[in-house]
């Protein structure tokens, strides 16, 4: 700790002063402060902790030592999903003993403050911190937003990081709390795709998928899109990226707040340039999918959780016809608790709200092909679920569900 | 032999054969935190098991909880001997930091520069201490 220029209070704290949950905390974050070259501590408004989904019985003990130590947080905190969803209490399959330990967990983040948002995407439930604002966010997707489409600032905080930075309500200063390390380096041109894929929802998490494959943690200011583009479409391109890749900013020419113009995202520096070519977006679409051809046997949307927006427009697709398989659509429980999603469950959707299907055991643990539009699952379904997966459109996705047979539109990639 | 020195991240020792893996992985989503396989089909290790090798990593992405991957690895008792990064990485750091609080054990993990992080070869014998690291 001597390393790190811990203010006299910061000092009081890590020694104890205000009890053992603190202590701990102030430890965790300045170590991780003094292993990246941070100079000292600055305070954060606000948190999102992504370590309340369990993995195994240690991260429960580690949140139940918090609560029992009397912790709290010090700062407006908002839950990541769970393993649970307790909207829906039978969705979870899961043994005894995961159940348990994951509720556990999860009562333990909401003892010690936490909102119990359980969404993935809290910047659509309200979270959104100003422009400028130093926060400790948690979840990688979560993270490329609030930098990327809210302009506040955020390092990638692992699990118990997170915790720790909104116990005390410090993070270490570095990275992308500087106004310095958050300007483009690279140019990311996209205006030789053609108009039509560029304005379609499909290109987004293909181009995340591009961008955390080959610009990882560089900070990229993407040009040639139309300006103005929708949260959703930042959102799934956000989550692609920070999937594929250590993404965690990035910018886009007239649609970010930092990104009015390119000269404004590489702060007036030097960047190199690449030139997408649709070569180089259909070999990262081909990367989304493990299989091309063969039965679907379910659908998984929500990845990160499903807005308004994407559930009407989900609704505008299927235009009152059944599904023949199960498509389950994973969103925030504030949305399941303020809309009717009743038509949706009748066509045959499966709403699961506070945790998502590649997290928990939810689909049937017999393998087989899913079909999605997100980037994310079709990133983590394969290792996680053990399920081949076939990306698409949200059309393509509600086409396959209704005719029970795979359709994917392939004009715009040709 | 060949003494190397690499910058501490989180001290410990450990010794083993060495696991190389070039191709970017994320603990969560990537490794097994019951068995500590990679379980990422498309990831050039797959099935590979990290319990008691050094492993040298070239670089980890995406998901922020590989911290809890690794404590629970740790807290398991099949976690790596040692990590050596090429890279700074807090997300994976924090994992160690908290197994140590915690008190379930120390793993080594320590960033290597360029130069010597070539000299890390796959099946090669290891002994981590502090800084140091041993090779056979």
């Amino acid at each position: 700790m001597e390393v790190m220029d811990l203010s006299p209070d910061e000092r009081r704290i890590a020694e104890g002063a205000e009890g053992p949950a603190k202590a701990m905390s102030m430890r965790l974050v300045a170590e991780t402060g003094r292993l990246l070259g941070a100079p000292r501590l600055l305070t954060v408004a606000s948190a999102h902790v992504d370590g309340c989904l369990y993995h195994g019985d240690s991260g429960t003990h580690f949140a139940e030592r918090l609560a029992a130590d009397r912790g709290r947080v010090a700062v407006p905190t908002t839950l990541n999903v769970g393993a649970l969803d307790m909207l829906h209490p039978d969705r979870v399959k899961g043994d005894a003993h995961h159940r348990e330990m994951a509720g556990r967990m999860m009562r333990a983040y909401e003892q010690l403050g936490c909102r119990p948002t359980w969404t993935c995407a809290p910047y659509q439930a309200g979270h959104r911190p100003a422009l400028g604002t130093d926060v400790a966010w948690g979840e990688s997707n979560a993270v490329a937003f609030c930098n990327s489409v809210l302009g506040a600032r955020t390092n990638r905080y692992g699990d118990f990081l997170d915790i720790a930075c909104a116990l005390v309500g410090r993070a270490p200063d570095y990275g992308l709390h500087r106004k310095e390390n958050r300007r483009a380096t690279v140019i990311v041109d996209t205006s030789g795709l053609s108009p039509a894929l560029r304005d379609a929802d499909v290109f987004y998490p293909v181009l995340g998928t591009w961008l955390g494959a080959v610009i990882g943690s560089e900070i990229a200011a993407i040009t040639g899109l139309p300006p103005g583009q929708n949260e959703d479409r930042l959102k799934a391109l956000g989550a692609a990226a920070a999937s594929a890749g250590a993404v965690g900013l990035f910018h886009v020419v007239g649609s970010t707040p930092e990104a009015p113009t390119l000269a404004a995202a590489t702060q007036g520096g030097t960047a190199r340039t690449i030139r997408l070519t649709p070569e180089m977006i259909r070999a990262a679409r081909d990367r989304l999918s493990t299989a091309s051809e063969g039965a679907i046997d379910c659908i998984a949307l929500g990845s990160p959780h499903f807005s308004e927006g994407e559930m009407s427009e989900l609704r505008r697709l299927a235009a009152g016809r059944r599904f023949r398989m199960p498509v389950y659509v994973c969103t925030r429980r504030d949305l399941v608790e303020k809309s009717d999603l009743s038509d949706l469950e009748d066509a045959g959707a499966v709403i699961v709200a506070d945790t998502c299907v590649v997290v928990t055991p939810i689909l049937p643990d017999t393998g087989g092909t899913l079909m999605t539009n997100s980037g994310k699952f079709a990133h983590y379904g394969p290792a996680n679920l053990g399920y081949d997966v076939v990306y698409g459109s949200l059309a393509d996705c509600v086409e396959t569900a209704v005719e029970g047979r795979l359709l994917r539109a392939e004009a715009l990639w040709r | 032999m060949t003494a190397l020195s690499g910058e501490m991240l989180v001290a410990g020792k450990g010794t083993g054969t060495i696991l190389r893996v070039d191709h970017a992985l994320s603990f969560w989503g990537g490794v097994d935190p019951k068995t500590a396989r990679i379980t990422d089909p498309r990831h050039p290790r797959h099935n590979e098991c990290l319990t008691g090798r050094v492993v040298a990593l070239a670089e980890l992405r995406g998901s922020s909880s590989s911290s809890a991957v690794l404590l629970e690895l740790i807290h398991a008792k099949i976690a790596p001997a040692a990590i050596l990064l090429r890279d700074t990485d807090a997300i994976l750091a924090l994992g160690a930091l908290v197994a140590r609080e915690m008190g379930y054990g120390d793993l080594a993990m320590l960033k290597m520069s360029r130069d010597d992080f070539a000299l890390l070869v796959e099946g090669r014998h290891a002994h981590v201490e502090g800084p140091r690291v041993v090779l056979d």
